[in-house]
């Protein structure tokens, strides 16, 4: 077992990717590391299709006037880009690349639970990709990614089924992996690895697959009477019949509240650990910041209707969500404290993943705290469908989630890799990224509180400015975007071969080689130490080896 | 287990990221308990679509689930009852090594299964013959609602009562559909001598999702046939 | 798992025979006329029936599933919440 002075190796040991070479030891590969690779690919496969549609969408509202695209088309580009960002690419993101290399990793074992349904799981979410795919190729969808009934079941004439399904399969990718994860967790923790001493990262993990578990089913099931009410004209949600459209929404956003808790928890698990290690100590308060991940879990099913306050739900209704929806802030905001109580009196280094980390909190804060102007009925009721809160959503998003997703990225590339980034270039692709998201998203705000609604392509003129700085910022964040993109993949070739724990960082998985070995460890770890032992990290010389120019 | 311990480097059935077979059984079960979690909330869903019509739409639904028939209603109820007995004989048997019980009652299992299926089969073309199967020739005209002689049923609310029972049903069909092919695996390994008293888990976790879905039923059957069956 | 074997069957047997009477009872209940409270005592049958499966033929009852029990009883907290807060937009509706 390596200690952060370990020798770069010369001679490229056994791991995981060389072990064995051909496509068939990718694709029929049950090592949960090969699978999140499978998976890094996939999503950021995705992420380009979904960010392709946000650049139409932008460069139609770059004019006041309708001018690039026919209203139909823009409700399918904004519907497609929704879909294609929420389902497939934030939802699985974190915990299907991230979670899947390092969970096991990080409690001490081979691998997760179940790895034949691990490896299910990557192939559901390929056919559901396939499935979303073709049903963009022929046509599309326009409902909106929240396809509200009866516009979706009785007036839409898009591929609201195919669509449908297509979510519906790669749902059950995330309960699947949900369900590996809570198992792992509980049953194959090391000799030593208590609850106590479980990276925060897992924490965050096990509260986001308890979403999954229990959220997934339920839209699921939304989207089978949607599909039935279509298709076999089981009229559930019909007026017509007297049917209840907000019933549809209920049900919708049971689910799809909870599912924004499981794109940000597995980021605040991934900003524990960055702040931790360029901090150099232990995470202020961890049993806080580990409950309030279960908290953000438990809370967050309970406050869904504050989607549908001016909807038409009752009033009492609107009252006793916008209560809940205030308490579950407060989870999120004890970790922002308790972040910010590590890096007091902390040895700050500003390495790539760190800035991140900084922009994240940042961020999500913003991102957060407007979420409370939106929970507040009167607030809502004037910027409801407006872009103030697709720029709330946004700063939590991108802001929160992908801001989170690249630190973590960074953070463990020389160890998914075995090389190291260039860190110059990270820096700079990190700074990219944060302006250009700053000015994208902050004059949507002002548009949504000014007037502008959500989902429209055509605007008066006195809202061109904004929109056109939201654009050029959109443009730019494509930048910092591309830019890891290119230097990740220079990185296999032409990076530094990584040592062991580059960053001199806390956790398992720092403990074995970079790239790890197909088993994870040479030998099993028995756990005698507490998590984010920086004390005695700190006593080494740190980052002895440093990766990269300073 | 002192036989567990010794064969653990040897036993076939140890899949390699485990430590020793105990291990593998719990990870099996918890594994199986929480997707049985997934499925209360995939219900859920339409349990909860079904309160909020059954409360707006009493009088109609009422009428609506007269239509169907209790007798058969019941057998089914019966008929899954006795065969999450079946079951619960069957994991007997492999824990006890009784090869031929544990198959003789997967069998039975299958036949008490498949016999369900029957039985819905024939409900559903009930349906069909007296149009209640929601879509364009949909019809419900002139059905009392029970308690209010002089009441008409709303065909309309009725139809949203038939559709939510096709798909309540329905589902619950699949499930079973999904169960049987679960047992015809059972069996065959079974039959193949795959299972011992160290060895079941399959057995046991296959028997928690027939039971499961038994308990789906026995929620099903009074809130859909039972719901205002008083003269 | 299984303590005596014919200690088990016959607990087996009981709660089958059990469960058929339940049934029956659930079946002839429907037909008095209790009101509101036809269907608190149809769904109260239902839920004992279900209990009975769950402890005795699923084996819930045991020491070793306790996280199993409590996967149960979590998943069933959130279906209630599913349920009870969707109730209180609809039962709070003033309008028909």
């Amino acid at each position: 077992m390596s200690m952060a002075t370990a020798s770069i190796p010369t001679v490229e040991r056994e791991n995981y990717l060389n072990k064995h070479y051909g496509v068939g030891s990718w694709l029929f590969t049950t090592d949960h590391k090969r699978i999140a690779l499978l998976y890094l690919l996939s999503i950021t496969f995705f992420f380009f299709i979904g960010g392709f549609f946000a650049l139409l969408i932008r460069l139609e509202l770059l004019t006041p006037a309708g001018d690039l695209v026919q209203a139909d088309s823009y409700n399918k580009l904004f519907t497609m880009h929704g879909m294609v960002m929420v389902f497939f690419f934030l939802i699985p993101s974190i915990p299907a690349v991230l979670g899947n290399f390092l969970v096991p990793l990080m409690i001490g074992a081979k691998d997760l639970a179940f790895p034949k349904i691990n490896l299910l799981s990557w192939y559901l979410y390929i056919i559901g990709g396939v499935m979303m795919l073709h049903c963009m190729l022929t046509g599309g969808v326009d409902t909106g990614w929240t396809f509200y009934v009866p516009f979706s079941t009785a007036f839409s004439n898009t591929k609201v089924v195919e669509a449908g399904l297509a979510i519906f399969v790669a749902g059950f990718s995330s309960i699947l992996t949900g369900l590996n994860f809570v198992v792992t967790i509980h049953r194959l923790r090391a000799p030593g690895m208590s609850w106590s001493r479980l990276p925060l990262f897992i924490w965050a993990h096990y509260a986001t697959s308890i979403i999954q578990l229990l959220g997934t089913p339920v839209i699921a099931i939304t989207l089978v009477l949607v599909a039935a009410e279509r298709a076999l004209h089981l009229g559930i949600f019909d007026p017509k019949l007297g049917g209840d459209p907000l019933l549809f929404q209920h049900l919708f956003w049971f689910y799809s509240h909870p599912a924004v808790y499981i794109m940000i928890l597995p980021s605040m698990g991934i900003i524990s650990e960055i702040i931790a290690c360029f901090s150099r100590k232990r995470i202020f308060g961890y049993s806080f910041v580990a409950f309030s991940s279960i908290a953000i879990a438990v809370f967050g099913f309970l406050v869904w209707a504050h989607h549908m306050f001016v909807a038409g739900i009752s009033v009492y209704a609107a009252l006793v969500f916008s209560l809940l929806s205030y308490l579950v802030a407060v989870p999120s905001a004890v970790k922002v404290f308790n972040w910010t109580a590590t890096m007091y009196k902390g040895s700050i280094y500003y390495d790539a993943p760190m800035l991140y980390a900084f922009g994240f909190l940042g961020l999500f804060t913003v991102g957060g705290l407007t979420g409370l102007f939106l929970a507040a009925l009167g607030i809502d009721v004037h910027v409801t469908d407006t872009y103030f809160v697709i720029a709330h959503f946004h700063y939590i998003m991108v802001g929160g989630a992908v801001m989170g997703y690249l630190g973590g990225m960074h953070f463990w590339w020389p160890k998914i890799s075995g090389r190291l980034y260039p860190e110059g270039w990270a820096k700079l692709a990190a700074l990219i990224v944060f302006i250009g998201f700053n000015l994208t998203f902050f004059p949507q705000f002002i548009l949504g509180y000014i007037g502008m609604p959500r989902r429209y392509y055509q605007y008066p003129p006195e809202f061109q400015v904004l929109n056109v700085l939201s654009t050029a910022g959109a443009t730019i964040l494509g930048v910092g975007y591309l830019l890891p993109m290119v230097y990740f993949l220079w990185s296999m070739r032409y990076g530094k071969p990584a040592p062991d724990n580059p960053w001199n960082a806390a956790g398992l998985e720092w403990k074995t080689a970079s790239p790890p070995p197909t088993f994870n460890f040479d030998e099993e770890p028995v756990v005698t130490w507490e998590a984010y032992n920086y004390d005695e990290l700190n006593r080494f010389p740190v980052k002895e080896e440093t990766p990269v120019a300073r | 287990m002192p036989d567990s311990q010794l064969t653990a480097a040897h036993n076939p059935a140890l899949l390699h990221h485990f430590a020793e077979p105990q291990q593998q059984r719990d990870a099996a079960s918890l594994g199986t308990w929480v997707f049985l979690g997934t499925e209360i909330m995939f219900f859920g869903g339409l349990f909860c679509t079904y309160l909020v019509y059954r409360r707006g739409y009493f009088g109609d639904w009422g009428a609506a689930s007269k239509t169907l028939d209790v007798t058969l209603g019941a057998t089914n109820t019966a008929v899954l009852i006795c065969s999450s007995l079946t079951v619960v004989l069957a994991v007997w048997a492999a824990q006890t090594g009784r090869r031929r019980l544990l198959i003789g009652n997967l069998l039975a299992t299958l036949v008490l299964g498949t016999a369900f299926l029957g039985i819905k089969g024939i409900e559903y073309k009930e349906k069909f013959e007296k149009h209640h199967v929601p879509g364009a020739s949909f019809q419900f005209n002139n059905v009392m609602i029970p308690g209010h002689p002089d009441q008409y049923a709303n065909p309309s609310h009725a139809e949203i009562f038939f559709a939510l029972y096709f798909v309540m049903t329905g589902l619950h069909a699949l499930h079973m559909i999904v169960g049987i092919g679960i047992f015809i695996w059972l069996t065959v390994m079974a039959w193949k001598g795959r299972f011992t008293p160290e060895y079941n888990t399959p057995v046991e976790m296959g028997g928690l999702y027939w039971h499961f879905v038994d308990i789906i039923w026995i929620y099903l059957f009074p809130l859909l046939y039972l719901i205002d069956r008083h003269p | 798992m299984s303590a005596h074997p014919s200690s088990s069957l016959k607990l087996y047997f009981g709660i089958w025979i059990t469960l058929l009477a339940c049934t029956g009872l659930t079946v002839w209940a429907a037909s008095l006329d209790l009101g509101r409270f036809n269907a608190a005592v149809a769904l109260t049958i239902a839920t004992f029936k279900a209990i009975l499966v769950a402890l005795f033929f699923m084996h819930l009852k045991g020491a070793s599933e306790k996280l199993s029990k409590l996967v149960v009883v979590a998943s069933l907290f959130f279906l209630l919440i599913l349920l009870a807060l969707s109730m209180s937009d609809y039962a709070t509706r003033t309008w028909t």
